[in-house]
């Protein structure tokens, strides 16, 4: 039977929505799970950890060393906690997760499975390679089993639990060779195209820069990013910067919105990951529709200032 | 402003790192062993890697490679699916097809022997051979100038800048292309070479000869299901959906790996300013002959790529003082096998065996060296092209029927040795009728099964430019392709280019001609079709260009 | 101060990858192989270094097979002062890769070890923190700007609620985002002279290490295409369902 350890991510008093979702990868291995809220003041964030179903127990590991969460710290405090006996130790597949994760398993001398995206077996996972180009199924050496999470991959479970809280006692060495200094929150008018959870694209169809007011009005009326074509920037409308799919920028938002784009296999390249792909166009046989999960037939630039109106 | 420019010096520098450079650069580093000789040799290649731009059929003739490395096979060369049929079809319409007898395939046409490969692997592979013998072969780097001294004798060439901008500027990681030099330097960029194009025309090296033809080949890759594969099944055909005043050829190769090489060439001869080689191969293979080896697989892989066809009647003059042209920049390919590797690299050979020999006499180079094109002359490579010299002609002058009847008789009964000469001195940017005569064509829409869109093509090529660079396809008269070309061509650019890197886009007053470099496969058929020779094709940044993996 | 910097050959970032079709791998025969590009931002961020002469020594170190001499003779192009080549012809894997930084890194009494997040094969973005655990040093991973001075490092990582800002002190490793720098052209006569160096040969015998236990790939797939949706007929229907769907 395993027993499953999962590393909370948080932030100001708040736990990570990706918990939710490496308990589904937890449940899907199956066995006793429990949570880990490492903290200088872990009581608020382990309660919220409690209600994630399945949730056996929800620790808490209080040290003024933990007030921002570093791989390196937390890193032999993880390993004093799974010595205690699990048989996995899960994390985000975030920036925190990654940061730990393989050096909770340098330091007990294991491999580590990155980015798991379906599970097999307690010891077997699909995880992504080349870029999502090739999904590999692994299995596990024997040994502790530590992995980091691909949240895109799986749905949060429910949070109508109520697991008991307790403070789990952990002795190990803290290094002091790394200080935390600050967080510059991202700032920014309009998110990032990388980043940014939405993405609104405008194509070859807008016709010219200036009608990519529509876009960029629409995507801040929505919070969104804002990317192109390349057929829009070989246009000229848009900078290079702006530019989505195998030779620009290969993103992964919950909502990919793509106007007047026909959807040109180099741009496809780039949205693959995307969550919910929608697909504004004149061209009702436009490849776009072939990808899209919800298509629009029609002009944009009556349909888009509609739907802004709408929202 | 002049460019402080870092220069070395080389015995020989050669100019791409196709069979026949290195087969030069091989054959130059084999005499200097053999001799006992040092020979400095650097090849340049605009490809991000050897192998990267080479595109071919490709059925290969081992001829000149035993020559080259006899024991290629114990070296590991990637020759490994020996020709195991022959099959010849004349398409007659979409759905019917005439499949030749054996005993009425010409001579030339027969491939026992031979093997189904892709060139750009076996041009890897010659490139670590040739490294492994001390050939300093830097890919990434384009020949973007010829170097010649105040005698006006080619000493090298320049590579190209990088870090130039869009609009010509220097970017902050500007680095100047270097110059390097050479006592002779070997242009072997292939069909229509831009350095070579140029050397033709300054040292009038094709005055006394036909005008070179050419043709445009594409080719594409599928892997398909095991029990449809046949290795070294070698299919070739004609007819449907060409015709006589707009010809060419296909091919279907079963190669290793459950790979199957499918491909057309178009004669750039052709006269419709509408036909559109891209789509006549989407919908060539819907024909039954060439969908049942294709249904069920997937297509990896696209490209395209010129070939200089002209064969013995157009081969320039191949030396000039300070170098030589080989291969396919030249124009070594027999059209009547249509295989120009065994030949491009026999040309190579001989080149480097002459020049090596010069050199170890104490030559300084800026000389045009006659032992090369005498020894040329001496070899198997002139007989074999001087027996299919009227191949392309005939085909040209009687139409793939009886201009295939007359390569029958020419091949199988006089061995190329008729006692006469066919011509062809039209050039192929002279040929096209105007949009008005011509009847438009209307190509079916692709199923994305079997056939599919430019772009989702181009995708396959992996084609890659930086993007904030000079464009590369260079107008002489920008304003042609709109005042010109348009009204009377319908502006044949937007369709004879493989990639899609000519439109016409806009109405009206505000139609423009807008090039999209980043698609180019650097296949050249631009610089020869356009009927104003009006593009020029140069250089881009080096690393450009496609990265075909195993074409 | 000395420099490590870890640098892999991977299947160029251009090339199209294609999974075998009897799902036992990907095709890397006769394909582009290159540098990794996020150590390539890794080597640049170190010759950086040392043209603003906070480091003086740059030794570039890879692992694997024959082929990987090409990755080191671009590491030397670049500007690394020595490569050294681990050989070894069988897959490694990122704790393997680790300990052979680690004994490289305590051989060299090395100062700091830059390498890419991740490398773009396997996309483990694990080896730069195992290493760091092994020698048990500090990390910076994700690093989008790097100032060394007085023996610490100052380093905004790119996190994901922002950029985050650490101190560590040296020796340690930071692993390179993709923000870091862009790298420099290669320039030809740095090329001809990389040509000309010799490369320090070891192996993990050498070097003392064992190798870690290795996680199997029993079967390599293609991902899973996308399908088709639905067509809605009007904006209201469009908005309705993006609305349902908790996306705007």
């Amino acid at each position: 039977m395993s027993k499953i350890l999962i590393v909370a991510d948080h932030a100001n008093g708040k736990l990570n929505s990706g918990v939710a979702k490496v308990m589904a990868v937890a449940q899907a291995i199956g066995g006793d799970v429990d949570i880990v809220v490492f903290s200088d003041d872990s009581k608020a964030v382990a309660e919220q950890a409690a209600k994630i179903n399945g949730t056996a127990k929800a620790l808490t590991v209080d040290n003024a060393a933990n007030a921002n969460l570093m791989g390196a710290v937390l890193a032999p405090q993880v390993v004093a906690l799974v010595k205690g006996g699990y048989t996995h130790v899960l994390f985000c597949g975030n920036a925190l997760g990654k940061d730990t994760a393989p050096r909770v398993a340098a330091l007990l001398g294991v491999p580590q499975v990155s980015d798991i995206m379906a599970v097999h077996s307690a010891t077997s996972f699909d995880r992504p390679t080349y870029a999502g180009n090739a999904i590999t199924t692994v299995e596990c050496p024997e040994g502790t089993i530590v992995a980091t999470v691909r949240l895109a991959s799986f749905d949060a479970v429910a949070e109508d639990g109520s697991a008991s809280v307790e403070a789990a006692s952990v002795s190990a060495t803290l290094p002091s060779h790394t200080r935390y200094q600050g967080l510059q929150a991202q700032k920014s008018d309009r998110p990032d195209l990388q980043s940014a959870g939405k993405v609104v694209s405008g194509g070859r169809a807008l016709g010219s820069s200036d009608n990519f007011k529509i876009i960029f009005d629409f995507a801040d009326k929505i919070g969104a990013g804002v990317g192109a074509s390349r057929a829009a920037v070989d246009s000229g409308y848009v900078p290079n910067d702006m530019q989505v799919g195998q030779t620009g920028k290969i993103i992964a938002p919950d909502l990919y919105i793509a106007c007047g784009i026909s959807g040109a296999i180099q741009h496809l390249a780039g949205i693959k990951d995307a969550k919910v792909i929608v697909a504004i166009n004149k061209d009702a046989d436009a490849p776009i529709f072939e990808v899209a999960d919800i298509g629009l037939v029609g002009d944009l630039f009556t349909l888009l200032p509609e739907l802004q109106s709408k929202l | 402003m002049s460019i402080e420019r870092d220069v070395m010096e080389y015995d020989v520098v050669i100019v791409g790192a196709g069979p026949s450079g290195l087969g030069a650069a091989i054959r130059l580093k084999q005499m200097a062993a053999d001799a006992g000789q040092e020979l400095n040799v650097c090849l340049v290649e605009k490809g991000s890697e050897v192998g990267a731009h080479i595109l071919s059929g490709a059925v290969f003739e081992p001829r000149a490679l035993q020559e080259l490395i006899p024991d290629w096979k114990e070296k590991g060369a990637p020759l490994r699916a020996a020709v195991t049929g022959d099959e010849m079809h004349m398409l007659r319409s979409a759905e019917s097809s005439y499949k030749f007898p054996n005993w009425m395939v010409p001579k030339t046409m027969h491939n026992e022997g031979n093997y189904v490969i892709s060139l750009g692997n076996l041009c890897r592979w010659l490139g670590e051979q040739a490294e492994a013998m001390g050939v300093e072969v830097y890919p990434g780097f384009a020949a973007q100038e010829v170097l010649f001294n105040d005698a006006g004798a080619v000493v090298g060439v320049q590579v190209g800048d990088l870090g130039v901008s869009a609009n010509g500027e220097h970017k902050p990681d500007f680095a100047p292309g270097m110059e390097l030099r050479a006592k002779y330097t070997l242009f072997a960029e292939g069909c229509r070479g831009h350095l070579g194009k140029r050397l033709i025309r300054q040292f009038k090296l094709d005055a006394e000869v036909d005008p070179q033809h050419y043709g445009i080949g594409l080719k594409e890759v599928w892997e398909v299901p095991a029990e449809k594969h046949k290795p070294g099944l070698v299919v070739h055909g004609a007819g449907w959906p060409l015709d006589d005043a707009n010809p060419g050829g296909w091919f279907l190769y079963h190669a290793e790996d459950q790979k199957v090489f499918v491909g057309l060439i178009v004669d750039l001869s052709y006269e419709n300013p509408w036909l559109s080689p891209f789509d006549e191969f989407q919908r060539l293979k819907h024909h039954p002959v060439l969908k049942a080896h294709l249904e069920g697989g997937k297509r990896i892989s696209y490209g395209a790529r010129a070939l200089a066809k002209g064969g013995f009647n157009s081969l320039p003059q191949m030396v000039f003082p300070g170098g030589a042209l080989i291969g396919c920049d030249l124009g070594t390919m027999n059209f009547s096998k249509i295989k120009g590797s065994h030949t491009a690299l026999k040309s190579g050979m001989i080149a480097g065996e002459a020049f090596a020999g010069a050199l170890f006499k104490g030559a300084e180079g800026g000389d045009a060296l006659q032992a090369y094109p005498e020894a040329f002359k001496a070899s198997w490579l002139w007989d074999e092209l001087y027996r299919s010299r009227n191949w392309g002609p005939a085909m040209h002058k009687f139409g793939t029927l009886f201009g295939g009847a007359f390569n029958y008789i020419d091949q199988n009964i006089f061995g190329g040795k008729l006692p006469f000469t066919l011509h062809d001195r039209r050039p192929d940017h002279a040929t096209l009728k105007t949009a008005a005569e011509a009847k438009k064509i209307e190509y079916p829409k692709p199923d994305n099964i079997l056939s599919f869109d430019k772009l989702s093509s181009v995708f396959l090529s992996s084609t890659n430019h930086e993007e904030d660079q000079p464009v590369h396809l260079k107008l002489a008269d920008p304003s042609i392709p709109i005042a010109k070309n348009l009204p009377k061509y319908a502006e044949p650019a937007q369709r004879y280019c493989p990639a899609g890197v000519y439109e016409v886009v806009g109405e009206g007053e505000d139609q423009r001609f807008q090039i999209n470099a980043q698609n180019c496969v650097h296949c050249k058929t631009c610089d020869i079709k356009d009927p104003a020779q009006n593009i020029t094709w140069v250089a881009p940044e080096g690393n450009g260009g496609p990265n075909y993996a195993g074409m | 101060m000395k420099a490590l910097v870890s640098v892999k050959r991977a299947v160029d970032y251009n090339v199209r990858i294609q999974v075998k079709p009897d799902g036992s791998g990907v095709v890397t025969d006769g394909v582009k192989h290159s540098m990794n590009p996020f150590d390539e931002i890794a080597m640049e961020e170190a010759v950086r270094l040392k043209e603003k002469g906070v480091i003086s020594e740059i030794i570039a170190v890879t692992i694997g097979g024959q082929k990987n001499e090409e990755t080191l003779r671009t590491a030397l192009a670049f500007g690394a002062t020595r490569a050294i080549h681990v050989k070894e012809d069988g897959e490694i894997q990122p704790l393997t890769a680790a300990r052979a930084l680690a004994a490289v890194f305590k051989k060299e009494s090395a100062d700091i070890l830059l390498c890419g997040k991740q490398a773009i094969d396997d996309d483990a973005n694990q080896t730069g923190q195992m290493t760091a655990a092994l020698l048990d040093i500090a990390q910076a991973t994700f690093a989008s700007k790097v100032d060394i001075a007085d023996g610490k490092a100052t380093v905004i990582r790119e996190v994901d609620a922002g950029l985050e800002t650490l101190e560590i002190d040296l020796p340690a490793v930071i692993t390179a985002d993709l923000r870091l720098n862009e790298p420099r052209y290669l320039k030809l006569p740095d090329i001809m002279k990389a040509k000309r160096v010799q490369i320090e040969a070891t192996n993990l015998g050498d070097l003392g290490v064992e190798a870690a236990p290795a996680i199997k790939v029993t079967k390599t797939a293609p991902p899973p295409a996308r399908s088709k949706g639905v067509m809605v007929k009007t904006v209201d229907e469009l908005a309705a369902m993006l609305k349902q769907k908790g996306l705007v």
